[in-house]
């Protein structure tokens, strides 16, 4: 089951010329470049692991491009999403973000259901891969 | 193709002129000519480049070449005499031409570069290219890159890595390597590796007096300050006086003196006793410039007073 998580995710994924705009367009306005990667794929994980610090004052998307190359090196069958901070005042917070990078295989969620007192229940989704531990859920 | 070539028989014809100023270059070189003073030959080669560059702009258009040409450039010449803000505008024509794409200028020195322990060089210099990239990466002072009487001084990694960039990523920045004539000649004898891919070394004259004169009067005249007459001569008399004593860094002098004529001008008008015009806000008297210590022999970079 295909995540869809920020920017452009119904979209068929980017080629790499078409991240390079969009990373270019992101430095155009002034935002500073993060990239950031996870093997855990559920939506409420809002907490995935930084590559580096935000890249500031960075002025060409070749740059950016050249530090996604080597973490998707580093970091084969990973998420990997690319985020936008935008720190004008009172903004102060991401202007976009999309995933970069998706492992081979995704076997996506399973909804489990909990009974609980007077017939109500509960619902939780828990992803497949997340029974195996960290760093061999993709691989 | 562009509007500015036609085919006749056969042949294209290109309009070298159009396509000049259709790239803004004219605008550029006139702005260099208006608001630097003298640096003659400076503009003259700067000239070249840019009909050199455009040259070659086409003639990757028209496919008869497909190299980026090497950029990279030496600026030699005195302290003080316009080699950082010429940077900036050879920025600017990079820029306008294609050659780069983003046109910033990232302005270090060995210290922006260099790391204090090991391994942490190359993390250091590899940052700073990263902001480079896309635009002008100015190295101020280059020599102090390479210490030849320390073998393990880790300025070497930080050359070794330059010269990798240098030579693999032409088509992202140009490298301008800045510093005083002399020392800079001695640096290339050391490091070959870098005078074989600098293209254009360009020497940057000191500045005559009266074209020093004529800087003193611009700079100020930016601030809304001017010259009363007689100060005017004294600032003559005193540029023929400060040329001759040591630490003389040609428009950078002119400057911390102008600054220190504010301040003793800002100290003369609290002092003075009732309302003042408000023109004597504006105006740089002869005793502002006249109570400086190279009137009275003293070098006006000596010590911590300020002279």
């Amino acid at each position: 089951m295909r995540v869809t998580q920020g920017c452009f995710s119904f979209l068929p994924d980017l080629t790499d010329d078409q991240i390079s705009k969009q990373v270019q367009y992101c430095l155009d306005n002034g935002w500073a470049v993060s990239l950031e990667y996870t093997d855990d794929p559920h939506p409420r994980n809002t907490y995935w692991d930084m590559w580096g610090h935000p890249m500031f004052d960075i002025r060409d998307a070749k740059a950016i491009m050249g530090e996604l190359a080597e973490c998707r090196r580093m970091h084969g069958e990973v998420y990997i999403r690319l985020c936008a901070f935008d720190s004008t005042h009172t903004w102060e917070s991401l202007r976009m973000s999309f995933i970069v990078q998706r492992p081979t295989n995704e076997p996506g969620f399973m909804l489990a259901r909990h009974e609980k007192g007077g017939r109500s229940i509960g619902y939780e989704t828990r992803a497949y891969v997340m029974e195996k531990p960290e760093g061999t859920r993709y691989s | 193709m562009s509007a500015t070539a036609e085919k006749t028989d056969g042949a294209t014809l290109i309009d070298l002129r159009a396509e000049f100023s259709a790239a803004g270059i004219e605008d550029f070189l006139a702005a260099l000519d208006r608001d630097l003073v003298g640096l003659k030959p400076v503009k003259a080669r700067i000239r070249e480049i840019a009909s050199l560059l455009l040259i070659e702009r086409v003639r990757q258009r028209l496919g008869f070449t497909t190299d980026t040409p090497t950029l990279h450039m030496s600026f030699t010449g005195n302290p003080g005499t316009g080699k950082t803000t010429v940077a900036l505008r050879m920025a600017g024509i990079l820029k306008a031409l294609g050659f780069i794409r983003q046109g910033q200028l990232i302005s270090v020195t060995r210290d922006d570069l260099v790391g204090q322990y090991i391994g942490h060089t190359a993390p250091k210099t590899k940052e700073i290219l990263k902001k480079a990239i896309g635009g002008v990466l100015f190295i101020d002072e280059a020599y102090y890159l390479y210490r030849p009487d320390n073998e393990r001084d880790y300025g070497q990694e930080a050359i070794e890595i330059l010269l990798q960039v240098m030579e693999n990523q032409r088509e992202d920045m140009v490298v301008i390597l800045a510093g005083y004539g002399d020392r800079m000649d001695k640096f290339f004898t050391m490091n070959p590796g870098f005078r074989s891919r600098i293209a254009h070394h360009i020497d940057f004259p000191d500045y005559d007096d009266g074209e020093l004169l004529s800087i003193s009067e611009t700079m100020p005249a930016r601030q809304n300050y001017c010259f009363a007459p007689p100060a005017r001569a004294a600032m003559q008399d005193y540029i023929a006086r400060r040329r001759a004593q040591p630490y003389f860094s040609n428009a950078r002098s002119i400057r911390n003196t102008l600054d220190r004529a504010r301040l003793r001008q800002a100290g003369r008008l609290i002092a003075h006793e009732g309302p003042v015009r408000s023109e004597m806000l504006m105006e740089i008297a002869p005793e502002d410039i006249l109570t400086s210590r190279v009137f009275k022999g003293v070098p006006d970079s000596a010590g911590p007073e300020h002279g």
